[in-house]
């Protein structure tokens, strides 16, 4: 959740609060290279990851969020959401983006995610 | 007088050979030895446990200087022979000993081969052969710091186990790409170098190491691809040669070690040679197993006997503690040969053999290693395994049963024949996969293979090939489990919901003893079923455990759109429902616009985000969600029945409303398809439902548990009703049976199937009471149910569901 040190002198953005997002589910952001998905786990942790199974595409944010892990709902994959890895039998990877979270409040940069699509 | 014997070195093999010897003849000779080292003989193959701390040298001792003395035996100390001079038949030692000879043992045994590479003389560099060997490592070791062991094979590792346990910061550097490989297969060389890795030992594997760094000492080793590793010790055991140059200096035959017959003897009649020094047919062996079988075949020609060597099959054990490994035999493949292979991922076994013409031709077994020595002495005897061939691999304890039954159908199919239609799987890759994968289970192959994984209608041929490929050791659990978080399945899930009151999913978890915090993608939505139908009004339906569809009230597709089905009663529709839906399509630009086979009318395409908008437009016209993303009840397909067909019997259209009508909004296990034909012409297709209702003229005929999906089967008939009041009860009443008894994702035909006819119509036909009873509480349970979904929605029910949560434009920097 708190990943402040890996990113560098950046602007923190705030897209919302923790209770925008329901408990064991995810919002999405827009953005101009595609959306991500904001999750929020049974212990209120936030992560977000890219909006998209690297399987057949499917929404990640639609999925059933278990543990700290979501399955898609297209195929049923199902992602680490720290690290954005597939679990199980299957092999595959979405990007993950550092989140920070202040009082309930929910920080990204915007500058790593227009590099989503690089 | 006694005959003059004089051996050259004091290994393993002149021990083994002199115990024969003075069995058979004692007093017969009279034995001298030149030891080169300033000891008696002791254990080599104890060597690892001196280095790793765990014996001492007095422990290994074979044969103390009270043997030498009691049997006569001068044994030379520190003194290694330099000189044979045949033709006075003597040897001359370093220290100038000089011994006469009738029969000549040379002994000298192998020497660690040191690849010339810059730095190779440095302080610092040592090789794992001897005692002094193990002396000076242990005094290294005192010091601390980092080794490198040049080669992974049997010498390198145990060293590198043994400099480990002593504190030593350990990496061992192999050329090839996995430990031992002439010994092991990859995949138990992969297993090896796991566990070393495990104990903290770095394995760097296809490692070429150009040089010894340093100036007065080691300091470290250059690999060629510029990677220098610090090191304080380097231990290199790449490999052995025979010690052979006293032979040759001698002018005996010598090729790479000292050549003898099948009598151990050299081309000087008067000179044997024996153990790691020796070539025999070609072979010069490096295991303690040879030499033995040679030392006994040499004490009989001594004495006079006949005995020949016929060369040895090798097995291997690493004496490293905590790992387990044999290998024996030539485990190459080849297309003439065959193998068995077992694994066991969690305990961490690997076994497998090579056979050709149903002969066990090598063995490699890691992790458990009780069989080795049967599977060699089968090997070395070589047995005829067809007898054993299914229960082979299980090792001995699990031979004289009566042999599997290989399950003659599936063992039959060829490799290509194609076991999972939805998947494309074939039975290869599942074979495959449960070998390679060490599956051992269901949820196993449908994880890896995906068989089974979409309709499960082949589930039953999987598990045949899992026990085809398995054999004893497939046990499929007598209840399936839920999910990998519960033991339970989902018949004692539902008993336990009731039983013990438990109202939450939370609550379930934590009172059946979930073995995961908050469930799987499998066992929430199941839960979360099983909650709504056995406590209507009480449990709060937790959307989050919902599949995305039941969720959202549409179906996603492919491309993460959705589409959208407005209910139409019994198949009826009319001009201004079909007028909205038009203007729906055109307003949303909806771009697809389909008739089902449920007798609806399927939008196609509609983004997310528009959902809301599009139902309350469809709301507005009076229409209400068809519910085609549910696990509840669907259609009730119609015929147009009396009111217009001229065989119409009953109004199959007015029932079909009716029922619609009374049971929409209804969760069930899995979903729910009923039809209603106005006489056995069967238009609606009833036949082939859920429940299916086929209109006569002495009334109805109810009929259930058909599919014509993945399944194709007919309707069984459960009753018949003279009125539609008691067609809807019966029906209603058997909707509910089903809703209390399915498992999730279970549909009627396979829920009937499992539970038999004969139960459910006990329940629904012959038991009036019962009946009613199932019928109250389905009512009961629809006074919360019939809400309409999208209504709520519209409403602003889940708005987070239907928007983003934020927007990001292009360049934020303008702002």
């Amino acid at each position: 959740m708190h990943q402040t040190n890996t990113v560098p002198q950046t602007e923190w953005v705030e897209i919302g609060t923790v209770d925008a997002i329901p408990r064991r589910g995810a919002r999405c952001i827009n953005t101009p290279t595609g959306k991500i998905a904001v999750f929020r786990t049974q212990e209120d942790q936030i992560f977000a990851i890219e909006n998209r199974c690297p399987h057949k595409n499917g929404p990640l944010s639609e999925g059933i969020v278990h543990g700290a892990s979501v399955t898609c709902p297209l195929h049923n994959w199902v992602f680490d959401l720290q690290t954005g890895k597939a679990l199980g039998a299957d092999e595959g990877q979405v990007r993950t983006y550092p989140i920070d979270v202040i009082d309930g409040r929910i920080f990204i940069v915007p500058d790593l995610m227009m590099a989503a699509a690089e | 007088m006694a005959e003059k014997l004089v051996i050259i070195g004091n290994g393993m093999a002149p021990g083994r050979m002199l115990e024969e010897l003075f069995d058979a003849a004692p007093g017969r000779f009279d034995v001298t030895i030149f030891n080169a080292e300033p000891r008696v003989n002791y254990n080599r193959l104890m060597l690892s446990p001196v280095l790793s701390g765990e014996k001492t040298y007095e422990e290994i001792i074979t044969h103390g200087d009270d043997w030498y003395e009691a049997n006569n035996v001068t044994l030379h100390k520190s003194s290694p022979v330099t000189l044979i001079d045949r033709d006075a038949r003597t040897v001359l030692s370093t220290n100038g000993i000089v011994a006469h000879y009738d029969h000549l043992v040379i002994a000298t045994g192998s020497s660690p081969f040191v690849p010339p590479m810059p730095g190779h003389q440095l302080p610092g560099v040592v090789t794992y052969r001897d005692l002094d060997d193990v002396d000076k490592m242990v005094a290294a070791c005192e010091r601390g710091g980092k080794a490198v062991v040049l080669g992974g094979g049997l010498l390198g590792l145990e060293a590198a186990a043994g400099l480990r346990m002593r504190g030593m910061d350990v990496t061992v550097l192999h050329l090839a790409p996995t430990l031992m490989e002439r010994q092991l297969d990859p995949a138990a060389g992969y297993l090896l170098e796991k566990a070393f890795v495990e104990r903290g030992i770095t394995v760097i594997t296809r490692a070429n190491t150009k040089e010894v760094l340093g100036t007065d000492k080691v300091e470290g080793v250059l690999l060629d691809d510029g990677t220098i590793i610090p090191a304080d010790l380097m231990v290199m055991a790449v490999g052995i040669r025979p010690s052979s140059g006293l032979a040759k200096a001698a002018g005996i035959a010598v090729n790479r070690g000292i050549v003898v017959d099948d009598q151990m003897r050299t081309d000087d009649p008067a000179i044997y040679a024996l153990g790691e020094c020796a070539e025999h047919r070609g072979m010069c062996y490096g295991l303690v197993a040879p030499l033995y079988e040679q030392g006994q075949i040499l004490a009989k020609t001594l004495i006079g006997h006949e005995a020949s060597y016929q060369g040895s099959v090798t097995s291997t054990k690493l004496k490293v503690t905590g790992i387990d490994l044999f290998s024996a035999g030539d485990f190459g493949e080849g297309e003439d040969r065959e193998e068995i292979v077992l694994r066991d991922a969690t305990a961490g076994v690997y076994k497998r053999l090579v056979l050709k013409d149903d002969k066990i031709i090598g063995a490699v077994l890691y992790g458990e290693t009780g069989d080795g020595p049967w599977f060699f002495d089968m090997l070395r005897r070589q047995t005829d395994t067809r007898q054993m061939r299914e229960t082979l691999i299980f090792g001995q304890a699990y031979q004289g049963g009566s042999p599997l039954d290989p399950m003659a159908a599936v063992a039959a199919l060829p490799d290509e024949a194609e076991i999972c239609g939805c998947n494309g799987v074939c039975k290869g890759k599942i074979t495959a996969a449960i070998t390679s994968k060490s599956l051992t289970n269901l949820d196993g192959v449908r994880a890896h293979t995906k068989a089974s994984a979409s309709c499960g209608s082949c589930t039953g041929l999987v598990e045949q090939l899992l026990h085809a490929t398995l054999g004893d050791a497939y046990n499929p659990a007598a209840v399936q489990p839920m999910c990998g978080c519960t033991e339970y399945g989902h018949d004692d899930v539902r008993r336990m919901i009731i039983a013990k009151n438990l109202k939450s999913i939370p609550q379930v978890m934590q009172e059946l003893e979930w073995k995961t915090s908050c469930g799987c993608a499998k066992c929430r939505p199941a839960l979360n079923y099983y909650l709504v139908a056995d406590w209507p009004g009480e449990y709060e339906d937790d959307g989050q455990s919902r599949f995305i569809n039941e969720r959202v009230h549409a179906n996603i597709q492919k491309d993460g759109t959705y589409s959208v089905v407005p209910r139409m009663w019994g198949g009826m529709t009319n001009p201004s429902e079909l007028r909205a839906i038009a203007d729906v399509a055109d307003k949303f630009k909806i771009p697809a616009v389909k008739v089902t086979g449920g007798q609806r009318i399927d939008l196609l395409g509609v983004k997310k985000e528009d959902l809301p908008g599009v139902w309350a437009d469809l709301n507005a016209a009076g229409m209400v969600s068809g519910a085609a993303y549910a696990k509840g009840l669907r259609t009730v397909k119609t015929c147009v029945g009396s009111d217009w067909c001229r065989f119409g019997t009953q109004d199959s259209t007015g029932l079909g409303i009716r029922l619609e009508k009374f049971m929409w909004g209804a969760w069930t296990p899995a979903k729910l398809k009923l039809a209603v034909s106005g006489c056995p012409r069967n238009c609606a297709e009833a036949t082939c439902k859920d429940i299916g209702v086929v209109c006569v003229d002495s009334g109805y005929d109810i009929h259930f548990a058909g599919a014509a999906g993945l399944d194709i089967k007919g309707t069984e008939v459960l009753c018949h009703a003279d009125t539609e009041d008691e067609a809807l009860e019966i029906i209603v009443a058997l909707t509910q049976l089903y809703r209390e008894q399915g498992r999730y994702l279970e549909r009627i035909y396979k829920w009937a199937k499992r539970v038999g006819s004969p139960s459910i119509k006990a329940n629904i036909v012959e038991d009036l009471t019962k009946r009613r009873h199932y019928y109250d509480r389905f009512v009961y349970s629809q006074t919360f149910a019939q809400v309409d979904p999208w209504e709520e929605r519209v409403n602003g029910k889940d708005a987070h569901e239907f928007a983003a949560m934020a927007e990001f434009g292009l360049p934020m920097a303008a702002e």
